[in-house]
């Protein structure tokens, strides 16, 4: 896994739970106790352990902390701007995900994201297919959420049970005033 | 010959579907002058009215070359051009002018090319403001996704040079005195051999210390670390800020003092070194008392010095040092040329 994915989940963690528990989480996962760095790649199973010792320590459904993690993703301000990129608004966002994996290669080669495919099922009804590991579903779930709240939109976003797979249902598009984001850094206008 | 109807005689594009097509197009009329202009081109030029107005006055080209007729800016079709807006000059576009039939005119589409960002941050445009086959957005996010990837690098990058530093230091120093250690010691006399082939001279002090087994057998090893550190600090008290000074074993200690080579201050400088390890040494309100005994090997006593060599003549000058008595110090090996 690379070490770009470690290394949120273990920000994540920090930041949400605090320091002690990431320690403690890294100690029984056997991780460096310098944690993870940003560009190296680490052998899958770590990443596993990492989670199912959270989520085991919280007493929390792994799927739960996956979407908590997907909803911190998204709120990073690099993250949420390089997701914004994506489109004007939530609909067109939803549809730049299918380029999501390809855009992550333009950036860092070794980065492979998960093949998500979106299918519109209706006119404000998708399903956003995720392939390739465990897990990503729940991930998913979390980010569109927190990108629905930052476009302004209204939706009912579930991770269907039993298929890597998230249902979004949209209520409208601009139910709020979105956050803010300007094409270039340091915008003003 | 071919079947079916005539093509129409080219079909025109209305000016709303050029403007939703390229943003940034201006239709030029045959004389030069514009004829409308996309939401995006006039958004950049403070939205004045460009309709009505000549191209040329609106605009500079710069490349290929200047243009100052209409005829010759037709000329530029089908190449690229750089133009900059008269108005605000720091700002290049990249162009493209496309002739139309005679008597139509022309069309220029512009883009920002690399200097998009600052374009886009100065005008405070969004998605909106481009054709959906346009990369420019993804030219941002690409700058956007490489400046975070290179800060990641970058404090990699910090993080690993510090722990080489860290590392290095550690392989280089002597944990309990803070002193040189051999390797580093062997590393500074090689840098000090190497110097005398440029005129430079230095000595080379060996120094046992007597009675530090008995310290550490009745006191403890306590008392024997105690004492140790208390040397360190005296032999960096005596000695200069070039001047090497490593702990090379249990008791034992080596430096390489540059520049001395005269007998009688190097003399002195170990008389001094000595009479300070003499003073009682407290250890949990127990006086220790040591003493040293020093050898010295002088790189000009060589005609080509060697380290090997001199370590071997310093040791044999400390042993010298140790028979006559202790507390003594011999310079140069025993029997060789001057000795004290």
């Amino acid at each position: 896994m690379h070490g770009l994915i470690n290394r949120s989940i273990q920000c994540f963690l920090r930041e949400t739970y605090g320091a002690a528990f990431w320690s403690q989480v890294a100690q029984a996962a056997d991780v460096s106790p310098e944690g993870f760095e940003t560009m190296l790649s680490y052998d899958e199973a770590i990443t596993d352990r990492v989670i199912d010792l959270a989520a085991r320590d919280l007493a929390k459904p792994r799927e739960a902390l996956l979407e908590d993690l997907g909803i911190y993703l998204a709120t990073l301000e690099p993250l949420r701007r390089l997701l914004r990129f994506g489109g004007v608004d939530y609909v067109d966002f939803l549809h730049s995900l299918d380029d999501l994996a390809e855009r992550a290669h333009l950036a860092v080669p070794e980065l492979d994201l998960p093949d998500v495919h979106l299918k519109p099922l209706g006119p404000d009804r998708f399903r956003l297919v995720c392939a390739g590991r465990r897990g990503y579903r729940a991930v998913f779930a979390g980010i569109l959420r927190a990108m629905a709240d930052d476009y302004g939109a209204l939706a009912l976003i579930d991770a269907e049970e039993g298929a890597e797979a998230v249902a979004i249902e949209l209520l409208q598009t601009r139910f709020a005033e979105g956050r803010r984001f300007d094409l270039a850094l340091g915008g003003t206008a | 010959m071919m079947d079916g109807p005539p093509m129409p005689a080219g079909a025109a594009i209305p000016d709303e579907g050029l403007a939703r097509l390229m943003p940034m197009f201006a239709r030029l009329s045959e004389c030069g002058h514009i004829r409308a202009a996309g939401p995006t081109l006039r958004r950049i030029c403070g939205n004045i009215d460009l309709a009505g107005r000549r191209f040329l006055d609106v605009f500079d080209v710069a490349r290929p070359h200047a243009v100052r007729s209409c005829a010759d800016l037709f000329d530029l079709s089908d190449r690229k051009i750089v133009v900059r807006f008269r108005a605000l000059p720091a700002q290049q576009l990249r162009g493209h002018l496309v002739r139309l039939a005679p008597g139509d005119g022309a069309i220029v589409n512009l883009s920002f090319g690399i200097s998009a960002a600052e374009a886009v941050r100065d005008h405070g445009l969004s998605h909106a403001d481009f054709a959906p086959t346009d990369l420019t957005v993804e030219l941002l996010y690409l700058t956007e996704v490489k400046s975070a990837v290179m800060g990641e690098l970058k404090s990699l990058n910090q993080r690993l040079q510090s722990a080489r530093r860290k590392a290095e230091a550690q392989a280089l120093t002597d944990p309990l005195t803070g002193l040189a250690n051999r390797r580093a010691f062997d590393l500074a006399l090689d840098r000090a051999v190497a110097g005398t082939g440029r005129g430079m001279s230095f000595a080379l002090l060996h120094l046992d210390l007597d009675r530090f087994k008995q310290i550490n057998d009745s006191l403890g090893h306590g008392a024997g670390d105690r004492v140790l550190a208390e040397v360190a600090r005296i032999l960096r008290a005596q000695m200069r800020q070039n001047d090497t000074i490593a702990r090379v074993g249990g008791d034992e200690f080596m430096a390489i003092l540059m520049g001395a080579s005269e007998p009688e201050s190097l003399l002195r400088i170990c008389d001094r070194v000595i009479a300070a390890l003499e003073q009682p040494i407290d250890y949990e309100g127990t006086a220790c008392r040591i003493s040293g005994s020093i050898g010295v090997a002088r790189s000009v006593s060589y005609a080509r010095p060697e380290p090997r060599r001199m370590i071997e003549d310093a040791d044999a000058a400390l042993y010298h040092s140790k028979h006559m008595g202790r507390g003594r110090t011999t310079i140069d090996r025993p029997g060789h040329d001057a000795a004290a």
